[in-house]
């Protein structure tokens, strides 16, 4: 096992890191100063969370000083749900530097607390978000400019399978012979074996000179992403990697409220039958939706795995003042 | 014995993997922003020695294994087995052929060795970092040399194998190192 120093009083980054990661995230609000979008804030606790089926919400009590009942308050996973009730309410293109909250996270890559870019763009489909993510990549991390590879192409490229039309029967041949039996035997999700086997076998092919783009994700994992009009078996979703990091996840928004009241039953659904409790469905968000989300995209941006890279720094400690063991 | 999770996992936990008992050495999270979490673990099974990388769920849990380390003093082998005491209890335990492999050439009595034993019965034999043997058999050397010139094979009385100065001769005490199979230099008297 790697010596891992002890927890102490001194901070996890040095000072000295600690001011080029200020000069990094001025960069970025100058970034968008340039470009009118403008900064917001939106609450870090809210009554609603998300339902993503592999997402761990921390929640705290409320001991409302008008009210004898305590109430359960959730901690933001992204500031997803919030910054779209603005673009609803015709805030126009908003981007925010917020601190995020996942249970159940931490690791090199990970803290259960970290800081998250977010933005959104009215009238921007997912491809022309994908342009603007690069600048700022180049001009904010001077990277060279990113590559783009569809997910069919890139599983296609790497491990001689079409994700979009693979069998289980076919996915779990191929994580068996890769040396996943243990998890593939007896996976029913074709899902978890795509994630597996993007995540080990074919994420570590990717952008190692320069970002990679990895867009139209499959339909069953949109997320909050619009199914594609050409193809329905993908959604417009991207994620951009770079030197082993996950640095991006975007999505063309979906609009619909509908169509996002049955994911989050779905996801409510796949929670319950895994044993899992289910969520309160954000009803301040559906009713938005149903007042009109402007056709947008919006993307969030690990800001900490961002100064890594921009820094040269492999363990995402190295770039926070305190990591959640010293916090 | 326990079940332990994923998220237990670090060095030094011994669990069962495949019917084997595997000695966790790294554990590592991956996760996807978007879906399931792994962790990509690094262990030994403690059997075979193998090191080997698995993918594991998180919070998948395992069954623990019951494996200890004791440390215990090489008495004699009977010829199919090899007696080992500990010196408190006096309590004796035999290992076979398989658990003491390769250490069998570094067994010298009443030499403190690590007997790994699961369910009680001994799985490893491990003998101390470094063992003092007489040299049974080795060329005479050349006057004159000093160390360094690749020396020459001397036989131990274990029947071990090493590589030696050319000065140092027959009847002489060698200190070896077991973990690399390599002369340290000539026991002090």
């Amino acid at each position: 096992m790697k010596h891992e120093p002890r927890p102490c009083w001194q901070p996890t980054a040095d000072v000295a890191t600690l001011k080029q990661r200020a000069a990094i995230i001025a960069n970025i609000r100058q970034f968008f100063a340039e470009r009118d979008v403008w900064e917001v804030e939106t609450p870090s606790l809210s009554n609603a969370t998300v339902s993503d089926f592999h997402m761990r919400v921390f929640d705290t009590q409320f001991a409302d000083p008008m009210s004898p009942q305590q109430r359960t308050l959730y901690l933001q996973t992204s500031p997803e749900y919030a910054m779209k009730r603005l673009l609803c309410a015709g805030s126009g293109a908003i981007f925010q530097l917020a601190k995020a909250f996942r249970n159940e996270e931490a690791g090199k890559h990970h803290n259960p607390e970290f800081t998250m870019l977010e933005w959104y763009r009215p009238g921007f489909d997912h491809n022309q978000l994908m342009d603007e993510l690069d600048e700022l990549m180049q001009s904010v991390v001077g990277c060279l400019p990113a590559q783009r590879m569809s997910y069919q192409d890139a599983f296609i490229k790497y491990l001689d399978i079409d994700p979009l039309s693979a069998s289980l029967a076919v996915l779990k041949a191929k994580g068996c012979e890769l040396g996943y039996e243990h998890i593939c035997r007896d996976e029913q999700d074709k899902d978890t074996i795509l994630q597996l086997l993007f995540s080990h076998e074919v994420e570590p092919n990717l952008a190692n000179r320069c970002p990679c783009f990895i867009f139209d994700f499959p339909a069953s994992q949109a997320a909050l992403a619009r199914i594609s009009l050409q193809d329905e078996r993908v959604a417009e979703r991207f994620e951009l990697y770079y030197e082993g990091l996950e640095l991006a996840n975007g999505f063309h928004e979906l609009a619909n409220a509908p169509e996002q009241r049955q994911r989050f039953e779905r996801d409510n659904q796949q929670r319950k039958s895994a044993g899992l409790s289910t969520v309160p469905i954000d009803e301040f968000f559906l009713d938005a939706l149903d007042a009109g989300l402007p056709d947008c995209s919006g993307v969030a941006v690990g800001v900490d795995r961002l100064v890594m890279l921009a820094l040269g720094k492999s363990d995402i400690r190295h770039v926070l003042a305190f990591n959640y063991q010293n916090a | 014995m326990a079940n332990i999770s994923t998220n237990e996992f670090k060095g030094g936990v011994k669990i069962m993997l495949d019917g084997e008992p595997c000695n966790i050495l790294e554990n590592e999270y991956v996760k996807p922003g978007k879906g399931q979490a792994f962790n990509r673990v690094k262990l030994k099974k403690l059997i075979s020695g193998k090191t080997l990388e698995k993918t594991f769920k998180s919070g998948e849990s395992f069954e623990a294994a019951d494996v200890m380390d004791m440390e215990l003093s090489y008495l004699y082998t009977d010829g199919e087995f090899w007696h080992f005491m500990n010196n408190e209890s006096f309590e004796q335990i035999a290992a076979d052929d398989k658990a003491v492999g390769d250490s069998v050439k570094w067994l010298v009595e009443n030499d403190s060795c690590t007997i790994t034993l699961w369910n009680g019965t001994p799985i490893v034999v491990t003998p101390p970092n470094f063992v003092e043997l007489e040299i049974t058999e080795t060329d005479p050397g050349l006057k004159g040399d000093t160390a360094g010139t690749g020396g020459k094979p001397a036989t131990l009385t274990t029947g071990a194998v090493v590589r030696v100065p050319l000065f140092v001769q027959t009847g002489e005490v060698v200190k070896v190192d077991t973990r690399s199979g390599e002369y340290a230099s000539r026991a002090q008297k």
